[in-house]
């Protein structure tokens, strides 16, 4: 076969996968303080060199497939790089940064000092696991990176000796468990079905087999299998029950980590085996899309009347994910290219403002006593200025206050659905007012209730040196990526249309 | 008889039934850990039996080369040697969870323990 010829740009994809994996290897012996400068320089690394290969794809270049150890296809393992890949790798690597930064100061407090470099060692774990997720063209590869991502999801949860943490990830585990083990069955069915586990080359098979429909019963089976599988691990309605205990009593920095990058990265996957494994038309065929669209609408609104009634500002935004997940797959599931673009801006918008929201949850809760119930967070915004700001911007984000990423999400959401058929474009329509109703409802009340006196008899203990430059830094960075989100949504959207037009 | 040919594929899927249950509702730890390992152990017996042919061998030349029917595909075997990494490792992590969950509360009940936990209170 042709040897292929790469640009410099090209080796990215592989380096932002071999280079937090393997620093992470070296982190397990570091000192913690050698550690966190290593972790924030990797990651740095990871993030510039993100943002090279998204602006090559601004530039306008192709996507292309890089055979790993040169063994071409239909053999060997290969790394695909196109528009999509590059832009969701750069968030999800600003994510990881920033929600490290802004969560570091209360890892001295939550983590015994000795076992600090253990947490680098997750996190950088995480992000090789999630870059390679991002880039990889094997449906297995996907699988194993996929149980890397548990279980580094897992410690991040149990990391922090509480009991409840520790119930927590074990719940987590056993949901997760199950999801894998679908997704897994499903691969070995497809697989046996198609005799290939690349990508593009299962996509061609699987196109054979729909259209003589020999086999329409197993690839059905393999379409929900992956569905579901990945359904429960990225915890869609009716699969959440792990979510509220698993991201409201972890520390701040695996909140924001699991919350906008972990479920996202499992939705990522499944957005790449709808385009590209098994294809929209296969799925459409299936009605298995119409299942997803039910969920999805139950999980929009069960999410925030769940969210209006917590009293803990954790648990609150844990059940705001549910629903904002339940918007991510009502994108996915109306199964056009315009519902798909909705849904990847979604994806982004929300990871940006959720990890946002939780860093700043903990800010506030800090300056108020360290609690996180609403009646002791009255006054927080004044006792701590840039967390209640960034928080409030937050809020507005998801309301879906123009000028923010919430807004732009929300609006292509609706002109996605107004497309579709008259019941669907009303039952879209619909939700989309009711759940809007509930998060202005229980968003806006917190930012009322962080500018409020507090009680009568009330006092904070003054902290010194408020939490730090670095804590500061990363909501600021935070809240301008999700102004810049709102104001240059164009051409986000323009990159999500091209990375989608290459999936095809 | 289609049914009785394909009967190590039927028992996979039996025991997938079985460890997918048995991880879903079992109260006890250590018997979820074991649903959970007849559950992987059924998948890599149905890519084990998908992937071998009666009468061939593995793709090794021993006397000079033989035709292409002789062998069989060696990837669905190595698809379950690494299926078994995966699947041992997550065994370790969630058997050390347990011991520390048995520690904390001195009982295997999942259930049992989410009510202990609730009443230790916030934080």
């Amino acid at each position: 076969m042709m040897e292929l010829h790469y640009a410099l740009w090209q080796n990215i994809p592989f380096a932002c996968i071999i280079l937090p994996l393997a620093s992470a290897a070296f982190t397990s012996v570091m000192k913690p303080r050698l550690a966190r400068w290593w972790a924030m320089a990797v990651l740095t690394i990871v993030t510039v060199l993100s943002g090279v290969i998204s602006a090559q794809y601004l530039l306008g270049a192709e996507s292309y497939v890089f055979p790993m150890g040169h063994y071409y296809a239909p053999i060997g393992n290969e790394i695909r790089a196109g528009a999509l890949e590059a832009l969701t790798a750069l968030f999800f690597s600003i994510i990881m940064l920033l929600s490290l930064m802004g969560g570091m100061k209360k890892l001295d407090e939550h983590i015994d000092g000795n076992k600090q470099n253990l947490y680098y060692v997750i996190l950088l774990l995480l992000t090789a696991a999630l870059m390679a997720q991002v880039y990889t063209n094997d449906l297995f590869t996907s699988y194993v990176f996929l149980e890397i991502m548990t279980l580094a999801a897992c410690a991040l949860i149990a990391i922090r000796k509480r009991g409840r943490t520790l119930v927590a990830a074990t719940r987590y585990m056993i949901m997760n468990l199950i999801g894998s083990g679908l997704f897994l069955l499903g691969i070995v069915i497809l697989y046996d079905l198609t005799g290939h586990l690349l990508m593009e080359s299962i996509r061609g098979q699987v196109a054979q087999i729909a259209a003589t429909g020999e086999y329409a019963q197993p690839l059905t089976v393999v379409i929900a299998l992956f569905v579901i599988g990945l359904a429960i691990k990225s915890a869609l309605f009716p699969f959440h029950t792990w979510v509220p205990d698993a991201y409201g009593y972890s520390t701040p920095t695996s909140q924001a980590v699991l919350s906008s990058l972990v479920s996202k990265g499992y939705i990522f996957l499944l957005v790449k085996i709808m385009y590209r494994v098994i294809g929209v038309d296969v799925i459409a065929a299936t009605g298995i899309d119409d299942v997803l669209f039910v969920f999805a609408i139950a999980g929009m609104i069960m999410g925030s009347l769940s969210a209006l009634r917590q009293n803990d500002v954790r648990r609150m935004i844990a059940f705001s994910s549910v629903a904002q997940i339940g918007y991510i797959y009502l994108g996915m599931a109306m199964g056009t290219e315009a519902g798909m673009m909705a849904a990847m801006f979604h994806l982004f918008s929300h990871a940006v403002c959720k990890s946002m929201l939780f860093l700043a949850a903990g800010g506030l809760a800090d300056a108020s006593g360290n609690s996180k119930l609403f009646r002791d967070l009255r006054g927080a915004g004044y006792r701590s200025p840039i967390a209640g700001v960034a928080f409030t911007i937050g809020a507005l984000s998801m309301v879906g206050f123009p000028f923010l990423g919430g807004f732009v999400s929300k609006l292509n959401l609706a002109l996605a659905g107004i497309a579709l058929s008259p019941v669907k474009a009303s039952i879209v329509l619909v939700t989309l007012a009711i759940s809007t109703m509930f998060n202005t409802m229980y968003f806006l009340r917190t930012v009322i209730t962080l500018y409020r006196k507090p009680l009568d008899g009330a006092s904070y203990p003054v902290e010194k040196g408020q939490r730090g430059f670095c804590f500061n830094a990363a909501l600021v960075l935070l809240a301008l990526i999700n102004i810049t989100l709102g104001i240059f949504s164009q051409t986000v959207v323009n990159m999500i249309t091209a990375g989608l037009g290459m999936f095809g | 008889m289609d049914f009785l040919q394909n009967y190590v594929e039927l028992a996979a899927m039996v025991l997938f039934g079985i460890g997918f249950t048995t991880l879903l509702l079992h109260k006890n730890m250590i018997k979820k850990i074991i649903g959970f390992s007849i559950m992987d152990n059924a998948i890599f017996l149905f890519l084990a039996a998908k992937g071998y042919i009666e009468g061939r061998t593995a793709p090794i030349v021993v006397d000079g080369v033989q035709t292409v029917e002789a062998y069989i595909n060696p990837i669905p075997a190595g698809l379950v040697l690494t299926g078994i990494v995966v699947s041992v490792s997550v065994t370790a992590v969630m058997l050390s969870l347990t011991i520390r969950l048995y520690r904390r509360y001195h009982t295997l009940d999942i259930d049992e323990i989410t009510a202990l936990c609730r009443k230790e209170g916030e934080e």
